[in-house]
């Protein structure tokens, strides 16, 4: 579980987040969503420790990782696995040497076992037939799974996924959208995903945080989106007519 | 306000040198990176480096025939010059000046873009040391091949002074062995190759620290790799003065 507790952060005095304090759950889909420049990236950001918060807590599992030392900042990370945007992929490895890597920078395992892990975590993605091709010869939806594949190898207990549906089709999102939603309750882990795809909102978002203009604005489950009276969310989620509509008829029903 | 900038600099590549020079978290992966940073700096240079060598000797040679020799001059002064010039300032600092280019552009754009496409944040989030991991091998790498490339510029230096000689008939290949060998100082080998290896450091971690703080996009990381070409060959250029008046 991790707990955000009056979490601030400003960049040369401009407030990008404003005092959010939440709760994402273990075992669960969480869900950071918003508008672009809402501050979603920035709140993964701090999660991780890539920023440092102006002010606030951030409990992994009750242990604040704002003030822990670098040495225990670096074990926690060994906990973490993320999921860039770009999927951030080493372009001078191939897809299984990236997924090897954290194994082989971390693990006590010999070759032949990373190799077998790497394998599984390929496998995991379906992707075992791409092990040897590199990154720039395999498409963007193969490169977000081999990211995914390559954050699950050591096992972690924290997910991050930084708007890993960004530049894939609609059937692509699905199937990354899936994948993230089944490995989350195959390893019990921890998943924040930061997102503004309405499929995964409505599809596998357990707990969602919706941030609006740097602060919390809604917390709640998908299913509660529907019913909800908050204008802001309501805006953002059916913004196009054609959802309005679909969402006047569904309450109607 | 422009030594305030300079400073703060200077303080930001130090501390990215504190964190560079830590040990690494896994001596095989390490290992790995060190061989392959030696290939693709060093023994990739080893080309350009043997290419210009020869012709540089062989044009020093011939300047210095044609406009240094006269009636009051032993015959052999063409080949002295020319061994000189290549062993105390080729082979060491402009060799160098032009390896800041090739491989200051290349490591600057290596770091930058993985900085942008957030392949460095990625190594951060895994708890790697990425500025250890990436910087530290490139420059032990460069170290360790820099005075293998200092004595191959002199080697073909010298033999770009005798194909003059031989094919061109510059000169009699006698007169240029008698140069070559007149009055040789092994300390000027030694004090070119520690020249050398100061540069060698300047030309790794000076791109390098400009690609891994590189902030933006593309167009940052051009400029980026520009900077790290400029600059670096600026110190070189500066700790060449020094250098050669503490060596000398």
């Amino acid at each position: 579980m991790i707990e955000v507790k009056h979490l601030c952060k400003s960049f040369e005095g401009r407030e990008v987040l404003k005092d959010i304090s939440t709760v994402f759950e273990e075992g669960k889909t969480n869900l950071i969503i918003g508008q672009s420049g809402s501050g979603k990236t920035v709140l993964v950001k701090n999660l991780v420790g890539l920023f440092e918060p102006t002010s606030g807590q951030v409990l992994y599992d009750g242990r604040d990782f704002v003030t822990m030392s670098k040495n225990e900042k670096v074990h926690m990370r060994r906990e973490m696995g993320m999921i860039f945007q770009s999927a951030a992929l080493f372009d001078s490895l191939s897809v299984l040497e990236n997924v090897m890597f954290p194994l082989d920078m971390f693990s006590t395992m010999n070759l032949r076992e990373r190799k077998k892990r790497a394998k599984y975590c390929l496998d995991r993605v379906n992707l075992i037939d791409a092990e040897d091709k590199y990154p720039g010869e395999i498409s963007g939806g193969m490169q977000k799974r081999v990211a995914i594949a390559r954050a699950i190898a050591l096992n972690p207990k924290y997910l991050f996924c930084d708007e890993p549906n960004s530049g894939l089709d609609p059937k692509t999102s699905l199937v990354i959208d899936e994948l993230l939603h089944s490995i989350t309750r195959e390893f019990n882990m921890t998943t924040i995903i930061n997102t503004h795809d309405m499929n995964s909102v409505m599809g596998i978002g357990e707990n969602i945080i919706f941030i609006y203009e740097g602060h919390k604005e809604w917390q709640g489950v998908s299913a509660d989106i529907m019913e909800s009276d908050n204008k802001r969310l309501t805006d953002f989620i059916f913004a196009s007519d054609l959802l309005k509509e679909m969402r006047q008829a569904i309450l109607k029903k | 306000m422009l030594i305030h900038k300079w400073l703060t600099t200077f303080g930001r590549y130090l501390i990215l040198m504190g964190r560079t020079f830590s040990i690494p978290e896994r001596l095989r992966m390490f290992w790995k990176q060190y061989v392959k940073e030696m290939a693709q700096l060093g023994v990739n240079s080893i080309g350009i480096v043997l290419l210009i060598s020869f012709f540089i000797g062989a044009v020093i040679c011939i300047q210095m025939k044609m406009n240094i020799e006269s009636p009051w001059m032993p015959r052999w002064v063409a080949g002295y010059t020319t061994r000189e010039i290549m062993l105390l300032e080729f082979s060491s600092s402009i060799m160098c000046l032009i390896l800041a280019g090739k491989v200051g552009s290349n490591i600057a754009s290596e770091l930058g873009t993985m900085r942008v496409t957030q392949q460095i944040d990625a190594l951060e989030i895994m708890g790697v040391n990425s500025a250890s991991y990436l910087i530290l091998p490139k420059i032990l790498g460069m170290l360790t091949l820099m005075p293998f490339l200092v004595i191959f510029s002199s080697v073909m230096g010298i033999l770009g002074a005798y194909a003059t000689a031989y094919v061109g008939h510059i000169m009699p290949p006698d007169d240029l062995t008698a140069g070559l060998q007149h009055d040789f100082v092994p300390w000027f080998m030694w004090m070119s190759i520690i020249k050398s290896q100061f540069f060698a450091f300047i030309i790794s971690s000076v791109p390098s620290f400009f690609g891994y703080t590189v902030e933006g996009g593309s167009v940052n990381v051009g400029k980026a790799s520009t900077d790290a070409v400029v600059t670096s060959s600026v110190l070189i250029l500066f700790s060449d003065v020094f250098l050669t008046q503490l060596l000398s």
